[in-house]
């Protein structure tokens, strides 16, 4: 149980640097941290003791199979970040190269 | 039966196609991206007419595997309604963007991302599956998020910068939550996840992931309290996508979803309808007041999306029949009418340079066309009677004091007074009066252009005889249905599986 | 630098060029047997087409990029990577032979046998050797090049 609750503080922590940093590059950081508590949450309640892969093998009772579905899950949900983290990086260079500066509190030409 | 997966086949197929054709100019890549939206369009009217004949809902079993095993794409009622929605727009848009992309470089790669996110919002609506629709949810979102920084000037990129990680953090909400109701339930597919959860009664687990949904779809859909992208993101983005945005994307993958799951799939319960209320009617309020303060044409569009969007909010949050109905029929007037308002807007941007209320001026002489399919748009929002907001907005008024929120219907009247002076400021400052010196030569738009306006203002006019029941029994009625029998919706569909 | 025909002096010292020659191409052998045997071990395309990426990044990083885009242009990275999805879309869409989008339509899979399971290791080969490899690879690539020059723009506007 105390596990969950670390992979939910991991989360938390990416929350905190999303909204309270001033650094794009953070940011990104913050939500890179926050997919990977996702993740890491999946693998997690998928894991069983003594678990076996779900592979078939010959000659071999299939017995305590941990289930497969939840690393297909965390893989899609990487591929899924992946191209997220892609375009916000590139993005973000772009706003290096606009506005010369990384801080989101000089960065404010659209208000209203 | 056969056509359902061309939903999702033909907009993605398309997009790599027109991607491989490269940055070359020219009208293979407007002819054929406009086909194959009007070609979306007649395949989801065919699929209204299969769903209205049908009383079952008519599943698709992709790769053939039976569903608690595969994916299966689903369609009842309410997903024939928004596929028609969804496809109509994006192809009066398509037919719009033709001309409005003249002026920017790499038109192919706009009609690729368009259609990338036509397929990814497609197959939101279309999945049965709630991790499949997780997976066509960010693609349409990323596609979005591209799409906002078309122009790739400084203001666009600082929108969609903040676009992203606002949206990036409503999506790990969501998979958070999906990912909570799969430690719970052991299945991902929406029927038997249904089953599931009914079976154990709601437990921690479940109330932990309603909220992280009511979060993350919140974010999408831009209730208030997560609206600030929105207004940032809808009018920096090129016109069509603006119209897009507001349009479609903020419905199929904010408004639906969240019905889809709540109504269908966990259940809804007395303090889920009245948070809806509450954040319905102070989204009505609140956005209706800052659309008020705007000077800029598109922002106040954008405001004013937030404000229509806390209509649906509050008629889904009401939960009665005639209330769910009003909901989604506001829905689709939204739709029609903002997708419009938005390109007017791009029309004037187009011919004028500007989007600003107060250099604009008389151009009702110059535009007359832009002029008064603006002024039918405007009409329809703020519910004048002919037009089809009207209906929608009185119904969900009528089912408010029904069910005895008057408070609420109040605000909902005060909401749409808002409207009307919002809307008056903009046709007044826009439209009429004299024209300053700059906009004297100022000229009508190509002719596409037109067309896509000309059609989405008929539609306007005359979609609001779908309040009849000759009309709204073969549209709306079955729509409203699917959501008003809640969670039957498992039934229907299981019975389905076991059929076959 | 001026003398463009001298490799030498582009990318890194001799040293990691040296061990790059030797490694990539075994990185790469290494990408392609996770890709080929995705169907019965662990891997598959997004993690072999991965290890692909990787090899193409550290050649780039140890040559320098103009020595990676003589050997695959960029315009020829997006080609292949829109046929990727095209190949798995057509794989997909041949499924309809057997009745279903996406239908197995090759005799299924025995264990063990490496030349089986169907349309898997097609679509493996078509996400992983296209798709991922050059997609993760054209974005590097994108993000390397482009064109650098902070506060241009600004000072534009504020004239």
């Amino acid at each position: 149980m105390l596990t969950y609750f670390l992979c939910l503080i991991l989360f938390c922590v990416g929350l905190y640097a999303i909204v309270r940093k001033r650094n794009i590059i953070k940011i990104i950081i913050g939500i890179i941290i926050c997919e990977y508590a996702v993740n890491l949450f999946l693998a997690l309640f998928a894991y069983k003791m003594n678990g076996r892969s779900p592979i078939y093998s010959p000659r071999q009772e299939i017995v305590n199979m941990v289930d497969p579905l939840p690393q297909a899950l965390a893989l899609t949900s990487i591929v899924i970040g992946l191209a997220t983290t892609a375009l916000l990086v590139g993005i973000a260079i772009r706003i290096y190269e606009k506005y010369g500066t990384f801080d989101i509190t000089k960065i404010n030409r659209l208000k209203g | 039966m056969k056509l359902i997966p061309l939903f999702i086949i033909l907009p993605l197929g398309a997009a790599f196609l027109l991607s491989l054709s490269g940055k070359r100019k020219g009208a293979f890549c407007d002819i054929f991206s406009n086909a194959i939206t009007l070609l979306l369009f007649i395949i989801s009217l065919i699929t209204l007419y299969n769903t209205n004949t049908q009383i079952l809902p008519l599943i698709y079993k992709v790769g053939g595997w039976a569903p608690p095993i595969g994916i299966p794409l689903v369609v009842d009622s309410l997903t024939a309604f928004m596929l028609l929605i969804v496809n109509f727009i994006s192809f009066m848009i398509n037919l719009y963007s033709v001309n409005y992309m003249e002026k920017f470089t790499a038109k192919s790669k706009f009609y690729t991302l368009f259609l990338l996110m036509v397929g990814g919002m497609n197959g939101v609506v279309i999945s049965g599956d709630i991790f499949n629709l997780f997976v066509f949810f960010e693609l349409a979102s990323i596609a979005s998020y591209a799409l906002v920084a078309f122009g790739s000037r400084a203001e666009e990129m600082e929108a969609s910068f903040k676009y992203m990680a606002m949206s990036a953090m409503g999506s790990l909400f969501i998979l958070l939550g999906i990912v909570f109701l799969y430690s719970n339930a052991s299945t991902l597919n929406m029927a038997h996840l249904s089953e599931v959860i009914s079976n154990q009664g709601i437990n921690k687990t479940v109330i932990f992931s309603s909220i992280l949904f009511i979060l993350g779809f919140g974010i999408k859909s831009a209730i208030v309290p997560f609206h600030a992208w929105l207004a940032d993101a809808h009018p920096a983005a090129p016109a069509p996508i603006s119209a897009m945005l507001s349009g479609i994307l903020i419905k199929s993958l904010g408004i639906y979803s969240l019905c889809r799951i709540f109504y269908n799939v966990l259940g809804v319960t007395t303090s889920f309808l009245s948070l809806l209320m509450f954040l319905g009617a102070v989204s009505i309020i609140v956005g209706g007041l800052l659309a008020l303060g705007q000077s800029d044409l598109k922002r106040m569009l954008a405001y004013s999306s937030i404000s229509q969007v806390g209509y649906i909010i509050l008629g889904l949050g009401i939960g009665t029949p005639m209330a769910i109905l009003g909901a989604l029929f506001h829905l689709f007037n939204h739709s029609i009418f903002k997708s419009l308002l938005f390109l007017n807007s791009g029309a004037v941007e187009y011919a004028t340079g500007t989007r600003d209320l107060e250099k604009l001026g008389g151009l009702r002489e110059k535009m007359p066309i832009t002029a008064n399919t603006s002024l039918i748009a405007s009409m329809g929002i703020s519910g004048i009677p002919p037009f089809n907001g009207f209906f929608s907005k009185l119904l969900i008024i009528f089912a408010c004091i029904k069910s005895g929120y008057i408070g609420y219907g109040i605000w909902a009247i005060i909401g749409s007074v808002l409207t009307i002076s919002y809307f008056m400021k903009f046709q007044k400052s826009a439209f009429f009066g004299p024209a300053p010196k700059e906009l004297e030569s100022t000229r009508e738009v190509p002719f596409l252009m037109q067309t896509s306006m000309v059609i989405l203002s008929i539609v306007c006019i005359f979609s609001g005889v779908i309040i009849l029941p000759k009309f709204g029994n073969y549209f709306t009625e079955p729509a409203k249905n699917v959501l008003a029998q809640g969670k039957d919706y498992k039934d229907m569909i299981l019975k389905v599986t076991n059929e076959k | 630098m001026k003398a463009k025909n001298n490799s030498d002096n582009k990318g890194m010292s001799l040293i990691v060029k040296t061990v790059t020659r030797i490694f990539v191409g075994l990185i790469l052998l290494y990408g392609i047997y996770i890709v080929l045997h995705g169907h019965v071990s662990p891997g598959g395309g997004f993690a072999g087409g991965f290890i692909i990426a990787l090899s193409y990044i550290l050649f780039m990083l140890a040559f320098g990029k103009e020595e990676i885009l003589k050997r695959i242009p960029e315009r020829m990275i997006s080609i292949l990577e829109s046929l990727g999805v095209i190949m798995f879309l057509v794989i997909a869409l041949l499924g309809f032979s057997g009745g279903y989008f996406f239908y197995n339509w090759l005799p299924k899979g025995m264990p063990f046998k490496l030349l089986s399971a169907g349309t898997i290791p097609i679509s493996n080969v078509a996400l992983a050797l296209l798709e991922v490899s050059l997609g993760l690879f054209g974005i590097f690539l994108v993000l390397v090049l482009l064109k650098f020059a902070p506060k241009k723009d600004l000072e534009k506007d504020e004239e």
